[in-house]
């Protein structure tokens, strides 16, 4: 550990941190152009070609948006409430790998910003934390719809965090670390996503839930609770929520690669070292961010009992039960393909149950028309 | 100074860079809006009349139950996963040791079921 260590610890936090911050710009654009384009709108295509620049407008718009601060509002937490949302929700990228390692003169450099030795149990803690941020800002406020939604929240995130963290448990049994690298580098034969379906399908349907999306965006239901815990927020204090907002979605996305999508490796590792493990991260994260888009455009908003019933009665259960079986397999050493067809048979029932088997009965303007 | 301390350190960095950034985005914010103070602007949110009633909401009753069961159950997730890191070297014992814990809190999942405590109307 000399000065070289420093520098190149504080060079790669501030350059990370810059690099998340565009990444999250282009996020968000893409998302609304995603969006748009599947209803059949143009979305933002003023801003710069093609809208780029429109994130970086709003960004800027906010700056000159004035400071509403509710006379009810707690003088102290209300305005530290988007911090604490923000914090852990850039911190819990700091575990996520996103390439192998930089080879400078005799220095190696990994492509992480920290490699924690219980990586994955912090990246839940931070998880966890996140609800502070989201249930001190809607008791703050001192209004009725943040409460509810932050409530609301609250008793969400807790409940999809245990399916998240029983979800990632066999891929622990399988990697045998926690930490993420060392789950990256135990994916080396075989991307985990092979023996674990079940896994990455309670991972991700509790990851959706997680960030509080659609279509598990009840805290923020704007039909019934104007925007939820963020009501009361303006100005730059909004502006930290959604980007803390767009930052779970990034690292939910990039932990589900890392977990079951063997995070950097693709094939041909060794082209363009080390470049061309962080183009293949970057490639698959950007898919699971464009499933995130894809499912708010697809789905309707759940009630609150049903997303109580999916977590509680369907992907907690199940998540329960999978892991004395691959655990099972792995010890007993029965064939992974016995394994992996299991894993095939409980991903079909999973999907078998979420989505939704019966076709609403509710015919379009031109389908009336046309039976008429 | 190890790896260990290291790689938390930079976590710490990174925490102190994003409490610097959200610090200055609030005072260069500070600087750029406008402040025209109004009492009706700064009302809590209601569509356009008078908020009506008390400001707190008593919330449903139910969600104190769900965050017994949250603390029953993730308390158990973080007991599977040191579990889960040393069953190979246990071996056999350790698995049949966890089934049965695992199917105590099942057990206790389904009473609670049975109980119609997850039911939430």
């Amino acid at each position: 550990m000399d000065w070289l260590d420093v520098v190149i610890i504080l060079v790669k936090v501030v350059v990370c941190f810059l690099l998340l911050n565009l990444l999250l710009a282009v996020v968000v654009w893409a998302e609304r152009k995603v969006i748009a384009d599947m209803q059949s709108r143009i979305g933002p295509n003023r801003a710069g070609p093609y809208g780029l620049l429109q994130s970086i407008a709003d960004g800027l718009k906010l700056f000159t948006k004035e400071d509403i601060f509710p006379l009810s509002a707690d003088r102290i937490v209300y305005p530290i409430a988007p911090i604490i949302s923000a914090v852990p929700a850039f911190l819990a990228f700091t575990v996520v790998p996103f390439g192998n390692m930089l080879s400078i003169g005799h220095r190696h450099i990994t492509l992480q910003i920290a490699d924690i030795n219980v990586g994955l149990l912090f990246f839940l803690a931070m998880g966890s934390i996140a609800v502070y941020g989201v249930a001190l800002a809607g008791w703050s406020s001192g209004s009725k719809y943040p409460l509810i939604g932050a409530v609301r929240s609250s008793a969400q995130m807790i409940s999809y965090e245990i399916a998240m963290g029983l979800s990632v448990i066999p891929v622990v049994l399988y990697a045998g670390t926690l930490s993420t690298r060392g789950i990256v580098l135990a994916q080396q034969h075989m991307w985990f996503i092979g023996a674990q379906i079940p896994s990455f399908l309670i991972y991700l349907i509790a990851g959706v839930a997680e960030c509080n999306r659609a279509p598990f965006d009840l805290p923020e239901a704007e039909t019934e609770l104007v925007a939820g815990f963020h009501t009361e927020y303006s100005g730059i204090k909004f502006m930290l929520f959604f980007m803390a907002e767009y930052m779970h979605i990034v690292t939910i996305s990039a932990i589900a690669v890392t977990l079951f999508f063997g995070g950097w490796m693709g094939p041909h590792p060794n082209f363009l070292v080390p470049l061309w493990g962080v183009l293949w991260f970057l490639g698959k994260t950007a898919a699971f961010v464009f499933l995130f888009y894809w499912v708010r455009a697809s789905f309707p908003r759940l009630r609150y009992d049903q997303l109580m019933n999916v977590g509680w009665k369907f992907l907690i259960p199940i998540g329960m039960a999978w892991i004395p079986i691959s655990a099972a397999v792995h010890i007993f050493d029965i064939r992974r393909v016995v394994l992996v067809g299991a894993g095939v048979i409980v991903g079909i029932i999973v999907l078998s149950l979420v989505l939704p088997t019966k076709k609403p009965e509710v015919l379009t303007e031109e389908e009336a028309k046309t039976t008429a | 100074m190890s790896d260990y301390y290291v790689n938390y350190a930079a976590v710490a960095v990174l925490g102190a860079v994003i409490l610097l950034f959200g610090l200055g985005t609030f005072a260069g914010w500070a600087l750029l809006r406008p402040k025209r103070w109004n009492k009706e602007k700064n009302a809590i949110y209601e569509c356009g009349i008078d908020a009506v009633g008390e400001q707190w909401k008593q919330p449903n009753v139910r969600y104190y139950i769900f965050a017994f069961l949250f603390v029953v159950f993730d308390v158990e997730a973080l007991f599977l996963f040191p579990w889960a890191i040393t069953y190979q070297k246990l071996g056999v014992y350790a698995v049949v040791e966890m089934v049965v814990f695992i199917a105590i809190l099942f057990f206790g999942l389904a009473y609670a079921w049975g109980r119609k405590v997850l039911d939430w109307a």
